[in-house]
């Protein structure tokens, strides 16, 4: 019999340290979509050119920042195993194989990077590493999320399902679905921080990367709110009541503006957009699953670790959080403005 | 034990990854105590030598650096994805235990590792020399986090077990306890050692090729120097670590003697094969009643052996018995080489005695070697517990784990790291190699985010046999 929270009547409100490591990790989360999604998105772009200096130029515009935006990866790993282990736990025994392959992914990128510009007879084999690499923490995060919508089987706070269950069908499609959301943010990216050909490239690709991934999404909505995938899935979605609807709203929205904006040549609003698409769509899970932390049988009550153990790890996330912020945003400032007239 | 079982292949996987992390903070933990210390010596007397021995070290520093955030994150996963029972059982203390160990790395890694790297000509030279203090701070806070955890997890204190969840009761006594205030100076000295015999290895092996001779000078006298100080501190602080040994984990300390029965008075084993399934031990070189007085002090007492335990207690004795016995031998040829080079100074002969700088270079991986063997005996001999006495390795496993999942990740981490091991060592074997610029540089692309970067061009500038200084 597995623990399924939905059919317990009277459920635990969480502590307020609780809901502040909640709150910390959903923020991190969020930071972490935008930064690292558009210098993932940046390299699946990278492989799909041939142009040398275009490509160079796809490096540049990331080089100062993607590392820094995998920092937030950290923060909300370290986070989780403190403040919630047992979302630690359930998250990484589900996905085994999916974070093994991002893990490689993330090691491979990085050192492309580096070697890249290293090594003249190995290019070739870097490069390609930067693409693959970029691809697949794309694809198995999307894939992720999908998997979580499905639900995870969950015995005495320990993953109960199979080592492979994410590869199902619908976790596949958000696995798409994130790939594309992540290009458009990517090229979102490459507007801002180009001019020339790379920014003609870029535009020219928007409209069929918002389609594209407008396409994926609306598909699983219909699979959603159609096909009975879950039944916790069912009861949240039901919950997108009213003015919540207003949130999917705002993502077909942005998109749209996305798409049909592009022709206004305006370099802040693709990327803008996309980042309001990825907020809205974030929330719009978030609402969905609350109060589970892994759907549905986990909730962010069950999972808070001691008070004792939240309290004393309080002053670290009051302490550091606010320096990496800071950090982060001294790092975009110093780098703001069109790539190739930094250091000019 | 079935070799195919995911308890053993997990316990495989943890042990190459965590043996291949602690290999590059040991020694960025050194590094950057030896660059804050070569800082401040030049800032003190002005002399531009020690600003050519730093900037070399700070390239090393900043590869090395690299590459242990790479292997660093994998840790943070490995908990969860393969010791999900541990995680989720202990998790209310070594999550933020853990917790305070990333931010603690990323607090010195946004901060003033990028001045370290980037800000020598944006600061003046006393807040340079700040930043220094505080990376090499960053490091040792990085590796108490560790060695609370680590120490949590051999000697369990400070918490109560309530409705079968394990709850944090005093966070003083978990951080704070008489273990960890031995154990983490005695890996801190470690670090300290390990780093100090590269740099006087490095010396000695610019001295030997005649390269470089002022810079190699200086690092073979703070390598050696340095090292002739601290390892009988450490020869100190190890006797204390033997003592908790001794006091909380009989077991082990049985593992580690080879004492398969209880003895009085207990004979030592100096050296021997200990043959696990016949439980005695094979051409065994024993002294008779020095095995008391290494445990009690004196020559007559009683003495556990393994068989007060019952069998499914008892750890295994090979690696503990050789690892300990490794990890000692290369103290004393640290203790050996440090003195003697003290010595040959004194008679002015060092620079030239080739005899004593070929050991003196060959002996660069004896504080890796110390390190890694001093590990697995601690974390060998705690078994078959994970978190001594409350939660056996056996079931600590993640439940849905299943043996080809493992089989994958392993295979995996194995192909993934001869990869960028290979050309990442290789980085630093051409640095050392290439030795001191004769002034400052630093590379164009470096960030505080990207320490790699700043290694530059040891490889593409000079490619194989060429040499900046030729």
């Amino acid at each position: 019999m597995t623990q399924t929270g939905l059919e317990e009547t009277a459920m635990d409100d969480p502590s307020n340290l609780a809901l502040f490591w909640a709150a910390a990790i959903a923020v991190s989360i969020l930071i972490y979509v935008l930064l690292d999604g558009f210098d993932l998105g940046v390299g699946i772009l990278f492989g799909t050119t041939r142009d040398e200096a275009m490509r160079e130029r796809m490096v540049q515009s990331i080089a100062p920042f993607w590392d820094g935006n995998e920092t937030w990866l950290v923060v909300i790993g370290a986070s989780l195993f403190a403040a919630f282990p047992a979302v630690y736990t359930v998250f990484l025994g589900a996905f085994y194989l999916p974070v093994l392959l991002m893990l490689f992914g993330l090691i491979f990128r990085g050192v492309a990077f580096e070697f890249r510009y290293r090594s003249n007879r190995m290019r070739g084999v870097w490069d390609r590493g930067f693409f693959l690499g970029s691809l697949v923490v794309a694809f198995v995060q999307g894939a992720a999320v999908g998997a979580l919508m499905r639900g995870i089987p969950v015995r005495d706070n320990q993953y109960a399902g199979g080592g492979l269950d994410w590869l199902h069908p619908f976790p596949i499609l958000t696995g798409i679905g994130l790939v594309l959301g992540y290009m458009l943010l990517g090229a979102g990216w490459l507007i801002l921080k180009n001019d020339g050909a790379l920014r003609d490239w870029a535009y020219a690709r928007l409209k069929t990367l918002a389609l594209a991934t407008s396409a994926v999404l609306a598909l699983a909505f219909l699979i959603v709110v159609t096909v009975d995938i879950s039944v916790g899935l069912t009861l949240g979605a039901s919950r997108l009541d009213r003015w919540m609807l207003g949130l999917p709203a705002l993502c077909a929205a942005a998109l749209a503006g996305v798409a049909t904006g592009a022709h206004w040549r305006i370099d802040a609003l693709p990327f803008a957009l996309t980042a309001v698409f990825f907020v809205a769509a974030l929330l719009t899970l978030g609402l969905m699953m609350w109060p589970f932390m892994i759907p549905y049988s986990i909730t962010v009550a069950d999972a808070a670790a001691p008070q004792a153990s939240l309290s004393f790890f309080f002053w670290g996330g009051v302490v550091v959080l606010p320096v990496i912020g800071a950090y982060t945003i001294g790092v975009y400032w110093v780098f703001r403005g069109k790539s190739d007239r930094i250091g000019q | 034990m079935d070799i195919l079982d995911p308890v053993t292949l997990s316990r495989i996987q943890f042990g190459f990854v965590i043996s291949f992390h602690i290999i590059f903070p040991s020694f960025t933990i050194g590094l950057a105590a030896w660059l804050a210390t070569i800082e401040a010596m030049g800032l003190a007397t002005g002399n531009l030598l020690y600003r050519r021995v730093f900037d070399f070290w700070l390239r090393v520093f900043a590869v090395s650096f690299g590459l242990g955030v790479v292997t660093g994150i994998v840790m943070a996963f490995q908990f969860g994805t393969n010791w999900g029972v541990l995680a989720e059982r202990t998790g209310s203390i070594q999550g933020p235990l853990l917790g305070y160990e990333a931010f603690t790395a990323f607090l010195l890694e946004a901060t003033f590792f990028g001045v370290m790297l980037l800000g020598r000509d944006r600061v003046s030279p006393r807040f340079y020399l700040f930043a220094c203090c505080m990376v090499s701070l960053g490091t040792m806070f990085s590796s108490f986090w560790i060695l609370a955890n680590n120490s949590w997890m051999q000697v369990p204190v400070g918490h109560e077990i309530v409705d079968g969840r394990i709850v944090p009761a005093d966070w003083r006594e978990i951080v704070l306890g008489p273990v960890m205030m031995v154990r983490w100076p005695h890996m801190l000295l470690a670090a300290f050692l390990t780093t100090a015999m590269c740099v006087s290895a490095t010396g000695a092996w610019y001295l030997l090729r005649r390269v470089h001779f002022a810079e190699g000078r200086a690092m073979l006298h703070w390598g050696l120097g340095l090292a002739a100080v601290l390892i009988p501190v450490q020869l100190y602080f190890g006797h204390l670590t033997g003592l908790y040994v001794y006091k909380h984990q009989p077991a082990k300390f049985a593992a580690i003697e080879a004492r398969w029965h209880t003895e009085q008075p207990a004979s030592e084993v100096l050296i021997a094969w200990p043959d696990q399934s016949e439980r005695r031990n094979l051409f065994a070189v024993t002294v008779p009643g020095l095995g008391s007085f290494i445990a009690s002090g004196n020559w007559t007492s009683r003495e556990t052996g393994l068989d007060a335990f019952a069998p499914e207690d008892q750890p295994p004795v090979l690696i503990p018995f050789f690892g300990f016995r490794i990890m000692v031998a290369m103290g004393l040829i640290m203790l050996a080489l440090s003195w003697g080079g003290a010595l040959l100074r004194l008679a002015g002969r060092l620079e030239t005695a080739r005899w004593f700088l070929w050991p003196t270079f060959l002996a660069f991986p004896t504080g890796f070697v110390a390190i890694l063997s001093g590990w697995y005996t601690a974390e060998v001999g705690r078994q078959p517990w994970v978190v001594y006495g409350i939660l056996r390795t056996k079931d600590a496993v993640t439940p849905s784990l299943q043996t080809g999942d493992v089989l994958v990740s392993l295979i995996g981490y194995m192909i993934v790291y001869a990869i960028v091991y290979s050309f990442g060592i290789r980085y630093i074997y051409l640095l050392l190699r290439e030795g001191p610029a004769a002034q400052a540089e630093t590379g164009p692309y470096a960030t505080p985010s990207r320490p790699m970067a700043l290694a530059g061009d040891a490889d593409d500038a000079n490619g194989p046999g060429g040499n900046r200084d030729g």
